[in-house]
């Protein structure tokens, strides 16, 4: 690399090819934002599914989970829960935790309020319904 | 030392080690809950260690950039720094800042930690590598835009080079990028969308830039080759970065509810990302090679050629192996993702802060390089781990694949808990090589102690 190849030239092509490439992002992200509604089940966005994101923000249930594969992998994906398990299911098991089994990976217990715990399965229904071009590639997660 | 100001980054280097270990530490804790569940609960839960142990590593090398800008930008400039008094003040409310959150994490539940901290206010925390509280998060924006205040006006009253300006650059978009974690929408869609411009842009991003600057400036002075030449190679190599990185952000979006047009956006471009650390590892031995002097820190040219060959596997080989959208579909989220996350953070991120520091502290404290046996100790640490960090990303790669065959891929998938059951024994594989790793670190710190005949000769 010497010769007629400067340093002014790569200097050149670098401002030139990072502006190029990040104007290029910014349009492709313009462009999801429009097409994201077909797809990011936002007609479902209830109040109680609001309510349900904050439970588990304020939890960081992301700690130990994923959630459409994003997260921890010390337990199992939440994202399609819903549909594996339903929601008196999911209320039950958080109600019942920790199990205690010994040298069982463990739970903590929340102590979510009834209503708590219908945000939290409304925030599971409404993560379950995204289009995700078909992921995960079956029901277990 | 050229210049006196240059010693401030002694306290961020220390600092910066002393956070590793701890990181380390649970990362031990969270490997053994793996198999044995219920170990320090519920003292300790997994989701707390892990916070603990992710936001130690950002801390220790946020603290490594910051000092190793404040040694290299006075030199680069060759002025002064503009204001040191202003780099201890920042060192101290970072440090204090950092120690209480840890705190915070360790010592309420996070749902109150949340309450206390004005959650309420704007909810920011409870997303993956920013879980720190409102407060926290403000702090780091202070904290980062004082720093680039008194490096960019240190810049400005000196010497441009290139490798100050891509280091600028690289801080610069650090703290832009961070803004992005005050964005919580409601939509999850959407925050996840803007998430990875906190997350990825930095790692596959402006980090990279700050990554190619010090391992530059190391280079420099070890080889003392031409600085047109290792200037122009650090153009190129940026340029790469940026050209593939920006849009291989798309590696993220195949399955989070974004078009579905990302699935080739993201493996095309991506695909390309181990290109720049190619580069770089070419680069790197070329100018080693090619050296004019043969200087007596030996160590920091080990760590340097390490940081170039493992940032390449880590981000590059184990990037590219899970980076195609029909690949990912299986391995999303799996050990094989945590494999490349350890391999890569370690290659490329830490290792460049653990030479900068290697070139860098025998020069604050008096002397061109450290004595033999305290090289040889230091090397050794460099071993240790190094090749236990290889050790812990192959077994959780096997440990992901079978999780993928037994979960993901078999005609009868099994669920994760029992899968998890299955693949134990690379878990406890991982937990041995992890406490190698434990060793090397304590061997690297104790390198600090070893006396013996120091070396004088050439800076
Ligand atoms: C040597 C002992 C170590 C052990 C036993 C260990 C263990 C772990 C464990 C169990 C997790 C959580 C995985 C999960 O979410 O289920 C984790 C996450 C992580 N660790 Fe470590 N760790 C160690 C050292 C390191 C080092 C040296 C680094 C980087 C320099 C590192 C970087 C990370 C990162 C980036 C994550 C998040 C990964 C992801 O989200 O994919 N760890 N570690
Ligand atoms: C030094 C640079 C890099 C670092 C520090 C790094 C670190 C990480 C970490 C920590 C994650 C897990 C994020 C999470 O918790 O969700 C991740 C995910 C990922 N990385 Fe990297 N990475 C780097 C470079 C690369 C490169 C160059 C490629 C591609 C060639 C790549 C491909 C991926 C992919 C595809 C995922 C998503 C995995 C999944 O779907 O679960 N990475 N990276
Ligand atoms: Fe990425």
């Amino acid at each position: 690399m010497s010769g007629t190849f400067t340093k002014s030239m790569a200097r050149n092509i670098f401002y030139g090819g990072t502006v190029f490439f990040f104007l290029l992002f910014l349009a492709l992200a313009f462009d999801t934002n429009s097409a994201l509604p077909a797809r990011d089940n936002r007609a479902n966005l209830t109040p109680s599914v609001i309510a349900g994101k904050k439970i588990w923000e304020t939890r960081n249930c992301i700690g130990c989970h994923t959630l459409l594969g994003e997260g921890a992998y010390f337990a199992p994906e939440l994202g399609n829960v819903y549909k594996r398990r339903g929601g008196d299911f999911i209320k039950a098991w958080i109600k019942s935790q920790p199990t205690g089994a010994p040298g069982r990976r463990q739970m903590p217990q929340f102590n979510l309020s009834d209503k708590e715990l219908d945000d939290i399965v409304a925030f599971l229904k409404y993560t379950s319904e995204i289009n995700t071009a078909k992921w995960p590639p079956n029901i277990e997660g | 030392m050229q210049y006196k100001s240059q010693a401030v980054a002694k306290l961020y280097f220390m600092a910066a080690i002393g956070l590793f270990a701890g990181q380390v530490l649970f990362g031990l804790i969270m490997g053994l809950q793996y198999v044995v569940g219920d170990f320090l609960f519920p003292a300790i839960p997994f989701n707390v260690a892990r916070m603990v142990h992710t936001n130690l590593l950002i801390v220790w090398l946020l603290f490594g950039f910051m000092g190793g800008a404040y040694y290299l930008v006075p030199e680069e400039s060759e002025t002064e720094l503009f204001s040191p008094k202003l780099a201890v003040a920042l060192f101290w409310i970072f440090l204090i800042a950092g120690a209480l959150t840890i705190v915070g994490y360790l010592a309420v539940p996070y749902a109150t930690l949340a309450q206390m901290t004005g959650n309420d206010l704007l909810e920011t925390m409870g997303r993956e590598f920013l879980e720190q509280p409102l407060p926290t998060k403000l702090g780091i924006v202070v904290v980062a835009l004082a720093f680039l205040f008194n490096i960019t006006m240190t810049v400005l009253k000196g010497k441009k080079t290139a490798i100050s300006m891509v280091l600028l650059l690289g801080l610069w978009g650090l703290a832009i990028f961070f803004l992005f974690s005050f964005y919580n929408p409601s939509n999850l869609v959407k925050d996840k969308f803007y998430w990875w411009w906190v997350v990825h842009l930095w790692v596959e991003g402006v980090w990279e830039l700050i990554l190619g600057s010090l391992l530059a400036f190391v280079l420099i002075k070890v080889t003392g080759v031409d600085r047109e030449v290792i200037e122009k190679w650090l153009y190129v190599i940026v340029t790469l970065t940026l050209v593939t990185g920006i849009i291989g952000t798309g590696h993220h979006y195949y399955w989070i509810g974004a078009p579905e047009y990302w699935q080739w956006w993201g493996s095309v471009f991506s695909a390309l990302e181990p290109i720049p650390f190619f580069a770089m590892t070419v680069f790197a031995f070329n100018m080693v090679n090619r050296r004019r002097r043969e200087h007596p820190n030996q160590a920091a040219t080990l760590w340097a050629l390490g940081t170039a060959v493992m940032s390449f596997l880590g981000a590059g080989v184990w990037g590219f192996l899970h980076t195609l959208a029909p690949v990912n579909y299986y391995t999303h989220g799996t050990q094989v993702t945590a494999a490349h996350g350890h391999m890569a953070f370690y290659g490329a991120y830490a290792m460049v802060v653990l030479t900068i520091i290697s070139y860098a502290m025998p020069i604050m404290r008096g002397r061109a390089a450290n004595s033999n046996r305290a090289q040889v100790v230091e090397m050794w640490s460099f071993w240790l781990m190094t090749v236990s960090m290889v050790f812990i990303t192959l077994f959780l790669t096997a440990a992901g694949i079978l999780q993928v065959w037994l979960q993901r891929f078999s005609s009868t998938p099994i669920p994760f808990m029992q899968a998890q059951e299955q693949i134990s024994l690379f878990y406890w594989l991982r937990e041995g090589t992890g406490v190698l790793f434990l060793v090397g670190l304590v061997l690297y710190i104790v390198s600090f102690f070893v006396s013996g005949r120091e070396k004088t000769s050439a800076a």
